[in-house]
């Protein structure tokens, strides 16, 4: 009997507490920055696209939401032609992210991306690529891959060696 | 006093208890959301009261189904016996010297009379939805109501007792000097505890317990027969404050402000303990709701009953 | 006043008429439930307020109430129906109804001869109810406690039963051996030990 009572007191109390609902529109949610959102494609500093074409995140995918088709430019980068994430179908796992090699699919912290039309979800190559380097910065994948994709010559990137001269006799 | 005078104030206890059930929604799931440190419904209008409109259009609109399944013309009666009878109660109630719709000689008879019809819109309600759950529900109501309506009968009669009256202005009367509330600790405990139960509110509302029995004898309600049984529901609550208040609290008796407002006042006071309960206690087993009713609440109630008429008597001398 | 009578009084006997020609139980119940609704309004209307009171509070708030409970339970169906009517026999059913007829003459009779008393009277007062109740009437009430008391042990024993524990885990000591149906479970356990011990062995 006195333990009710002393619950119905204390549960009054709590008419003087400070309350913990956000207020949404007005007062947006604090956002962790590894939080999982909307999935953007990132440059590298020199304003290049990171993503490579590898196909790695379209085959990671749970739910088969990326798709995307790699060509080349005269320089032989790699880059895609067509990348489509369709977001009425995307769970937000992340796997994509871990199975980029370059950092350029990246998950960030944004979660207003409510539509009325469903076809608006499918989001072009020109709607993820955003003109920030993400969670990366200064990284650049051309730079230290062994590749000469017109951004550096073979064995001039960071930690590389020259590439050894086969026709010589020297060891 | 004039026929239209009586009109006008039939109209306006009517107009007023309508009002104030519908407030309820609103008023009821803020102090829960205040209680449980949410803020809620404060959108539509100042305060967000404008959810009351937005509510009872939802229910308007809503698709009134009937189950084919039913009986048809039970399932209809059900929802409006809650509202009819619990309006019927109201009739007695003096909100202050002038205002009240018929001050019966038998007016707390008359209270319990309808309070104890109220049981068929849950029984009813129950057995024509023809569903597992409601006729569940339905039965658990009729023998909780019938049970704890013996202990709110019995809690009162202390009051009468030491008043020598059922007329409810005279008991309103005989407070002049001393509420009843000190009088009669045990009856009011008692009578409000009987109340929860009759109204099937938390933490009784085990008719319509949501956790085992969906929504219990209302289950295949929905549209404005749901929205009866909802109004029925908070109008039953303010049934049980006015009378709370009438019977152990003075009533309309207090200093400095007009009798109306100190009625008005003391009523949303055990409103607001009504939902206060709501939000603090947890819901009793069906079996130990019995046991608390049938072996502690009738004893004590007893046992005020002697001690009253022996008190009674030896000061009459 | 005679005007909310006769109203009232032809409300009960249609109700009543109704509850005994109603096919589902309950729609009768319902119409028992208006029927005593009509009868405490003929209470009201000659004066006997606490009366009117009392048969809505009793009658139609709690017996009808338990009536309809215990049908809700029954589940009647169509084969209660088929029983009912092999029941009914003109046998059975003959020789009350002559008797009600006869009654029902006696009452017309005296309804057309009877002096033409004015019926609306003083209302009764609850405390000269109970005033008689205790003065003169305290054996009878006396003797209805007594009754009611038998129903209440008859019911207490009835409605006893050794106490069941609601949970395996809660029961205060294991049934022994002894107690179970029969012995013939003690003999399994043994062969069961002996099997397992006999490889160790």
């Amino acid at each position: 009997m006195i333990s009710h009572v002393r619950t119905i007191w204390l549960t009054f109390l709590h008419l003087f507490t400070k309350k913990v609902t956000i207020e949404y529109p007005e007062e947006k949610v604090k956002l962790h920055p590894r939080w999982r959102g909307r999935i953007v494609l990132t440059k590298d500093p020199d304003g290049g696209e990171r993503c490579v074409g590898c196909y790695l995140c379209a085959a990671a995918c749970p739910v088969d939401c990326i798709a995307l088709q790699a060509t080349e430019d005269e320089n032989g980068r790699r880059y895609p032609e067509f990348f489509r994430i369709n977001f009425s179908r995307c769970i937000f796992c992340g796997f994509c992210e871990e199975a980029c090699p370059t950092y350029a699919i990246q998950l960030i912290p944004d979660f207003e991306m409510g539509e009325y039309n469903r076809q608006n979800l499918v989001f072009e190559k020109e709607d993820l690529l955003i003109n920030s380097e993400g969670k990366y910065p200064g990284y650049n994948f051309y730079k230290v891959a062994g590749i000469n994709a017109g951004v550096k010559g073979k064995g001039e990137g960071e930690q590389e060696e020259a590439p050894v001269d086969i026709h010589s006799l020297l060891p | 006093m004039t026929v239209m005078q009586h009109i006008w104030i039939v109209l306006g206890v009517l107009f007023v208890l309508l009002n104030i059930a519908a407030g309820l929604i609103w008023v009821e799931r803020r102090m829960l959301a205040l209680w449980q440190d949410r803020l809620g419904p404060n959108r539509a209008g100042p305060f967000g009261i404008l959810i009351v409109l937005a509510d009872t259009l939802k229910l308007f609109f809503k698709e009134d189904w009937i189950p084919p399944f039913a009986d048809k013309w039970i399932f209809i009666t059900a929802p409006a016996i809650v509202v009819g009878t619990v309006l019927l109660s109201f009739v007695i109630i003096p909100f202050a010297p002038n205002i009240v719709v018929a001050d019966l000689n038998i007016g707390l008879l008359f209270f319990l009379a309808m309070s104890s019809l109220a049981v068929y819109s849950i029984v009813l309600g129950g057995w024509a939805s023809n569903n597992k759950y409601a006729l569940l529900g339905g039965m658990r109501g009729a023998s909780q109501m019938i049970a704890y309506e013996v202990f709110m009968g019995l809690s009162l009669m202390g009051v009468v007792m030491l008043t020598g009256s059922f007329k409810l202005s005279d008991i309103v009367a005989a407070q002049k000097d001393m509420w009843f509330c000190i009088k009669q600790p045990v009856g009011l405990v008692v009578f409000f505890i009987a109340g929860i139960a009759e109204t099937h509110r938390l933490p009784f509302d085990i008719p319509e317990s949501e956790s085992e029995l969906v929504a219990g004898y209302h289950s295949e309600y929905s549209g404005m027969k749901f929205g009866m049984f909802f109004i029925g529901e908070y109008l039953g609550i303010t049934l049980i404050s006015a009378m709370t208040t009438t019977i152990f609290f003075g009533g309309w008796l207090g200093p400095f402000l007009p009798p109306w407002l100190w009625f008005f006042i003391k009523t949303f006071a055990f409103i607001m303990f009504f939902i206060l309960l709501r939000a603090s206690l947890p819901r009793p087993r069906y079996d130990q709701l019995m046991e608390y009713g049938w072996k502690l609440l009738l004893p004590l109630v007893l046992l005020n009953l002697l001690i009253t008429g022996a008190i009674a008597l030896w000061i009459r001398g | 006043m005679p005007v909310l009578f006769y109203i009232s009084s032809a409300i009960a006997i249609i109700a009543t008429i109704m509850v005994i020609t109603r096919y589902e139980p309950i729609h009768a119940l319902l119409y028992l439930v208006v029927s005593f609704m009509a009868v405490s309004m003929i209470f009201l209307s000659v004066g006997a307020p606490f009366v009117a009171v009392l048969e809505v509070i009793l009658y139609a708030g709690a017996i009808i109430v338990l009536f309809i409970f215990v049908v809700m339970m029954l589940n009647l169906g169509s084969v209660t129906a088929v029983q009912e009517k092999q029941w009914l026999k003109p046998k059975v059913w003959v020789g009350p109804s002559v008797l009600t007829l006869l009654l029902l003459v006696e009452l017309i009779i005296l309804l057309f001869r009877g002096s033409n008393t004015d019926m609306s009277m003083p209302p009764v007062e609850v405390k000269r109810v109970s005033l008689t109740l205790y003065r003169e009437y305290i054996i009878a009430v006396e003797l209805a406690g007594f009754l009611l008391m038998a129903g209440v042990v008859g019911a207490a024993h009835i409605g006893k039963h050794t106490k069941k524990h609601l949970h395996r885990f809660l029961q205060e000591e294991k049934p022994t051996i002894a107690d179970l149906p029969d012995n013939r479970s003690e003999i399994p356990i043994e062969k069961d030990k002996k099997e397992l011990a006999e490889p160790v062995v």
